[in-house]
């Protein structure tokens, strides 16, 4: 019974860091349609920003404070990703729009380059990030079960990440008028939307969140330049899987990719675990090809 | 129209360049078969030799620094007017945490470089992928790692520990003092799977029991599963071989999941100093590992070494085992090659035979007969600083024994080979 409950909590855990990952590149791939293979390296410079006010505080700051450095790290991610996605848009992303397969060997590139910067400038070998002593521990629940607090908050965050990603597209105005864009661009523009403006801001959002995630996952695993190439492929499943351009897709599709690898890892090992959920994802793709939120809409007829 | 044949006889141009080079790969793989790559490693007052080790990908975290002191030992060595007189130039190549990658420079390195020799490697597949071309191009490969046995080849020197002189007294001593039930987690990639086989054999006769065997993938992050099944499985031990990034993952979450050191024992192979710093101590601190050499290893040459080590890289770098053992494995070569009075690969393991040394570690000596390393087993425990320290050790250098033949436990083991 423990394990059944630890499980069902490990599987939650892992499909909520897989939305995390998987969330920003819903917002590029899905709304946007370019493959964005660095998504990843987005990932990593979240990561090494938090890594980065870690050390601010060491050396600023009174240790008495350092426990609050996460909580500074987590904006200053999102605002560091903001910036390279901002750039990254406009000095290459735009004029690739519509050309998917470009796309995705342009920004294969520009994922090569930024991890050989991130090497050059923190070296190759892993950064340790030391988790604030408040997220240490966790909540031990009836029969010995331990749901660490680490988890707990990322479970957290991504539910606040979430909510903002909902309220933004589907209740402002600037959502509406990406969503707009999105759907016709052409009628878009004829209404006086600067479209030039809204895809810029829509893909620094995305990569903003790929900023917090990886910050997220500095509480969890290691750091190092090639951090963003063990999740990328993973958060592509999950939007395919989902169904490209739906924000309740990703959700769905998170969670179903997070607990049947959970499950099957701990009824097989991990290394079959990953090859049934390839299969099962194959399977499923055949079956239902949009995925599994099919998004009602002509403009992906074109 | 004109930009097709434009395209058309680029394409020519770049097959043609394609056909010639692999002429060129040819010619030199005839030259260098028929008569020995070393008459040109020697000319012009430089001897030329190689360094491979993953600099990028997921194993960088551990071969960087075996890089730095393999440079450091060249550069040491060049100071006091280098091998036969001549300087020692390195040519550095990266390996990329890719096992065809390995082969390919290897190949590079003795056909085109034409180096004296070649030190290099981390994992077994990198190990793997290199042995047939120094075989076929009749190099040596100075291999500074630990690993799971097995093997031995004429072309490759072996400075890391074998099995004997690591994995099988650490579970004998895990046994005698922390308990029966084993539970073993590994990379899923040849050395954590044979040493484990080594293990379940050692195990059966030393009264120890099995209660799980989990492999994960190289670069694996999640361990919660993982976690839960050891939970399941109540171990007295876990013996860990995972490798790489993996390790800062498990122990970060291990600990997340309210498991201490206390609670359970864990011992690692493939944790040093090196990795502690990537990991946390906080994480580490009171689990054990097994290794030849650490930084608190107490010797008069280990001052030194680790003194020049940090000078040379900075106050905040560490050394470990594998790193030691690189830059043992220079100096050893380089003692050969002066023994030998050459750099012909032939005439250096012959000198190689017996040569001993002072290293940080203490005396080692290289077996004639296996061209493995005698060396002291030592086991440590993390201390809140990072750093080791020794609960127990060998006494003496232990005799390598990479086939275990003196175990007749293994003789299924090394049977197949």
């Amino acid at each position: 019974m423990d394990v059944v409950v630890l499980q069902l909590f490990n599987g939650i855990s892992v499909s909520s860091i897989l939305l995390l990952i998987a969330l920003g590149l819903s917002v590029t791939f899905g709304l946007m349609k370019v493959i964005n293979m660095a998504h990843g390296e987005l990932i990593m410079i979240g990561a090494y920003t938090a890594y980065v006010v870690q050390n601010l505080f060491n050396s600023y700051m009174p240790s008495s404070l350092f426990g609050w450095y996460f909580v500074l790290a987590i904006p200053a991610s999102f605002i560091i990703a903001f910036v390279f996605g901002l750039v990254l848009e406009m000095s290459l992303i735009r004029f690739l729009y519509g050309r998917p397969l470009d796309s995705l060997l342009a920004t294969w590139g520009v994922g090569l380059m930024l991890q050989q910067i991130a090497r050059s400038i923190f070296g190759a070998p892993n950064v340790g990030v030391t988790s604030p002593e408040w997220l240490n521990g966790g909540v031990t629940a009836l029969g010995g079960v331990v749901f660490p607090y680490k988890r707990l908050f990322i479970l957290g965050l991504v539910l606040v990440c979430l909510i903002f990603m909902y309220v933004y597209i589907y209740r402002s105005h600037s959502g509406r008028r990406m969503r707009a864009v999105m759907q016709n661009r052409e009628m878009a523009a004829c209404l006086g939307i600067s479209t030039r403006r809204v895809d810029a801001v829509t893909f620094a959002i995305g990569s903003g969140i790929a900023g917090i995630a990886g910050c997220a996952l500095t509480l969890i695993g290691p750091i190092g330049p090639s951090i963003g190439t063990y999740y990328i492929v993973d958060a592509f499943m999950v939007v395919v899987l989902g169904g490209v351009g739906k924000l309740v897709g990703t959700v769905f599709g998170a969670f179903g990719i997070g607990m049947s690898n959970t499950l099957f890892e701990y009824w097989t090992t991990a290394s079959l675990g990953k090859v049934l959920v390839f299969l099962c994802i194959v399977a499923f793709l055949q079956w239902k090809p949009s995925g599994l939120v099919a998004m009602r809409s002509r403009s992906l007829d074109n | 129209m004109r930009n097709r044949k434009a395209k058309g006889s680029a394409a020519v141009l770049i097959a043609l360049c394609l056909a010639l080079a692999g002429c060129g790969t040819n010619n030199d793989k005839a030259a260098s078969t028929n008569e020995p790559a070393q008459t040109d490693s020697t000319s012009g007052g430089e001897i030329k030799v190689g360094i491979l080790h993953s600099l990028s990908g997921t194993m960088a975290i551990s071969e960087v620094s075996v890089k730095d002191s393999e440079m450091m030992a060249i550069d040491e060595i060049n100071a006091k007017g280098g091998v036969l007189g001549k300087k020692i130039v390195p040519v550095v190549e990266d390996g990329a945490s890719d096992w065809p990658t390995f082969a390919e420079k290897a190949r590079k390195l003795i056909s085109e470089d034409k180096v004296a020799t070649v030190f290099g490697g981390w994992t077994s597949s990198s190990r793997k992928a290199m042995l047939p071309v120094f075989e076929e191009l009749k190099g040596l490969l100075w291999y500074p790692v630990q690993y799971e046995g097995l093997e031995q080849s004429p072309n490759i020197m072996y400075t890391g520990a074998t099995t004997n002189q690591q994995i099988v007294p650490a579970v004998t001593w895990l046994l005698q003092n922390h308990g029966k039930k084993f539970f073993l987690l590994g990379s899923d990639y040849v050395f954590p799977r044979t040493a484990n086989k080594i293990i379940k054999e050692q195990l059966k006769v030393e009264g120890g029991e099995l209660v799980g065997e989990e492999y994960t993938p190289l670069g694996h992050t999640d361990y919660a599963t993982v976690i839960a099944k050891i939970k399941e499985a109540k171990p007295d031990v876990v013996f860990n071989t995972l490798n790489g990034d993996s390790n800062v993952a498990f122990f970060k979450q291990l600990k997340d999941a309210g498991i201490t050191s206390k609670d359970l024992t864990t011992l690692s192979v493939s944790v040093a100093e090196e990795e502690i710093r990537g990991i946390g101590t906080d994480v580490l601190a009171g689990t054990y590992a097994a290794w030849n050499y650490y930084q608190t290893t107490d010797t008069p040459a280990n001052k030194t070494f680790v003194e020049n080590y940090k000078k040379k890289y900075g106050e905040d770098r560490v050394t470990a085992d594998p790193i030691e053992a690189g830059y043992d494995a220079v100096y050893l070569w380089a003692a050969a090659a002066e023994k030998a009075g050459s750099t012909d690969v032939e005439k250096v393991k012959t000198a190689a035979k017996d040569l001993e040394w002072d290293a940080p570690e203490g005396k080692v000596k290289i077996d004639g007969e296996t061209q493995h390393l005698y060396k002291t087993v030592r086991i440590g425990e993390v201390q809140p600083d990072g750093q080791f320290k020794e609960v127990w050790n060998s006494g003496e250098p232990v005799k390598p024994d990479p086939f275990l033949k003196g175990y007749t436990w293994a003789a299924s083991l090394s049977a197949g080979k």
